[in-house]
């Protein structure tokens, strides 16, 4: 292989990854948009989904099989079900503190994260989880680029989730006053706007989005347990500071460039793969010394 | 004030219409300031009502408590005869009350036509949106010129003018409009009131908050006066416009 076609390997490996953090970052953004909340639960919804994912899919492997159409299957029943968690999650442990001090909340949120791994910790033993597919090795060739159906229909998947919520939020009356509701609250109770019922579709949405990644990521490597989602989330964070946070479009990008710098990085002569996660977060302490608003982001940053 | 002028008889007089919005001995607290002591006074059926008071005096807060944004701790606020006190602020809206914040809180990073289109929320027929879409741009044409551009980038005028067709996109019985002049070059001032003049010709009832009382007084039909969180005075309001000497103690504008 020549230097070039490596790089392309890399590229698409990277688009693999970024897809996944790009998935996980858009909950991310959307809740923090909205009620203005660093949700660190939200890696742990993405641990939920696999779960779910996971057990969706030996309910519906009878019938459909284990190939990516049972998978998509399971894929919905997780975004289903981890969506209706999230917004349980909201009313219960979020929607009272709204009104606390934001450090409150935030700790609310680690405990949140902490129920959830533990609750997951208890039920499977702490042991990994084969998460058994039938999906094949099958793929092409691009020139001496080797392509994977799985990574194709992967992050085809991952496109089309973040396409339509990009139209739903522009295109919608719906999304628009989500758009309304992070930027000025009472101002939507006055044009009528349930602002509480728009802070729980977002919830909802973004929990589904990360239950679609978890599935996608377990049926992917074949594998999930309890603490898969805590990594997830500081670089679905990471991903999302990056973008811009409270950006949609800003974690959708945030979180390519991620996957791209990951699957790059862990290439740079001299730094084996074990230096990615370093890698990683020193690119969060770069941007936010010299960038805090991120690629995509506005002004008025606040600080946590 | 030391000497206190109750509502006077001789200026109140019987006003015609059905009582739309009553607020009755209102109070409201901002923790444990008292920001309203017992407010009350009626918005009948195509008036404009102006409420006038200085800084701080609790007009924004009397808006705020029938809009729903500030809790009444004690008393009520009805619309047509039904209690709206207790209600969500979405709720109230959603009942045909539309309140014009000061400020006008136009949203960021929204296009003045996203942002009118976010004040017809509430209405499910996307035909009678459009409508009223049209119509508003037929009132205010520079909004409809400024379509596609970031709301909160418009001038002061022009951001007032979008916060109240976004307001008419509603389709409002009753709005609720805050200190709509403030900040506005006079020829501005001279136009927003010439049109919540027509808006309410056309059948809107109007309760205005203004810290330019003069103006007010010519525009509104029924005046009443806060101070300190009460009501101190209430009439037509071309009788307070007469009245030099209250307008000078009550309003502070002596020329």
């Amino acid at each position: 292989m020549t230097w070039y076609d490596s790089f392309l390997q890399q590229l698409v490996d990277g688009l693999v990854l970024g897809s996944f953090y790009a998935l996980v970052a858009l909950g991310y953004t959307m809740v923090f948009g909205v009620i203005k909340l660093l949700n660190f639960a939200h890696g742990d919804l993405y641990m939920t989904g696999a779960f779910v994912g996971f057990g969706g899919l030996s309910l519906v492997s009878g019938f459909l099989g284990a190939g990516w159409l049972g998978i998509f299957v399971a894929m919905l029943l997780a975004m289903l079900a981890v969506g209706c968690l999230g917004v349980v999650i909201e009313r219960v442990a979020y929607h009272p503190m709204l009104g606390a001090p934001r450090l409150s909340i935030l700790i609310t949120a680690l405990a949140v994260s902490l129920v959830l791994q533990n609750a997951a910790l208890a039920l499977t033993g702490g042991q990994y989880t084969a998460f058994r597919t039938e999906l094949g090795f099958g793929g092409f060739n691009l020139g001496n680029l080797f392509l994977s159906y799985n990574q194709i229909v992967l992050v085809a998947t991952a496109g089309v989730l973040m396409i339509g919520l990009e139209l739903f939020v522009s295109k919608t009356l719906y999304g628009r006053a989500m758009r309304a509701v992070s930027i000025d609250k009472d101002m939507c109770r006055m044009m009528g706007i349930n602002v509480s019922a728009v802070i729980a579709v977002t919830f909802f949405i973004g929990s589904g989005l990360a239950a679609a990644a978890g599935t996608m990521a377990g049926a992917y490597y074949g594998s999930i347990w309890y603490f898969m989602g805590f990594l997830i989330g500081l670089k679905a964070f990471t991903a999302a500071v990056i973008g811009g946070i409270g950006s949609i479009p800003g974690a959708m990008l945030g979180g390519l460039i991620l996957g791209l710098l990951e699957s790059f990085g862990t290439h740079i002569p001299f730094i084996g793969s074990e230096w990615k996660d370093v890698f990683t977060f020193s690119i969060l302490i770069l941007v936010l010394v010299f960038k805090p608003t991120g690629l995509l982001g506005k002004s008025e940053v606040e600080r946590m | 004030m030391e000497t206190y002028i109750g509502p006077d008889p001789a200026l109140s007089v019987a006003r015609p219409g059905n009582v739309r919005l009553s607020i009755r001995d209102v109070e409201a607290f901002y923790g444990k300031i008292q920001a309203l002591r017992g407010v009350s006074l009626d918005v009948h059926e195509g008036e404009i009502v102006t409420l006038l008071g200085s800084n701080g005096a609790g007009k924004s807060t009397t808006l705020k408590t029938v809009s729903g944004l500030v809790r009444a701790q004690r008393g009520d606020v009805q619309l047509e005869g039904a209690s709206i006190s207790k209600l969500a602020a979405h709720e109230i809206a959603r009942r045909g009350v539309v309140h014009v914040p000061e400020g006008r809180h136009i949203l960021r990073g929204l296009t003045v036509k996203e942002n009118l289109e976010l004040g017809a929320f509430t209405v499910k027929d996307s035909a009678v949106r459009r409508q009223r879409l049209n119509e508003v741009y037929e009132l205010f044409p520079i909004l409809h010129e400024r379509r596609h551009q970031d709301g909160s980038l418009l001038s002061g005028g022009q951001q007032q003018m979008l916060a109240m067709g976004r307001a008419l996109m509603h389709g409002p019985s009753v709005m609720l409009l805050d200190e709509p002049s403030m900040g506005l070059a006079p020829k501005l001032v001279t136009d927003i009131m010439r049109i919540i003049k027509r808006l309410n010709e056309a059948g809107t009832t109007i309760l205005l908050v203004e810290q330019n009382a003069r103006l007010a007084l010519r525009l509104a039909h029924y005046a009443y006066v806060i101070e300190n969180g009460t009501i101190r005075m209430q009439g037509e309001a071309a009788r307070l416009r007469e009245d030099e000497s209250i307008v000078k103690a009550y309003l502070g504008m002596g020329d």
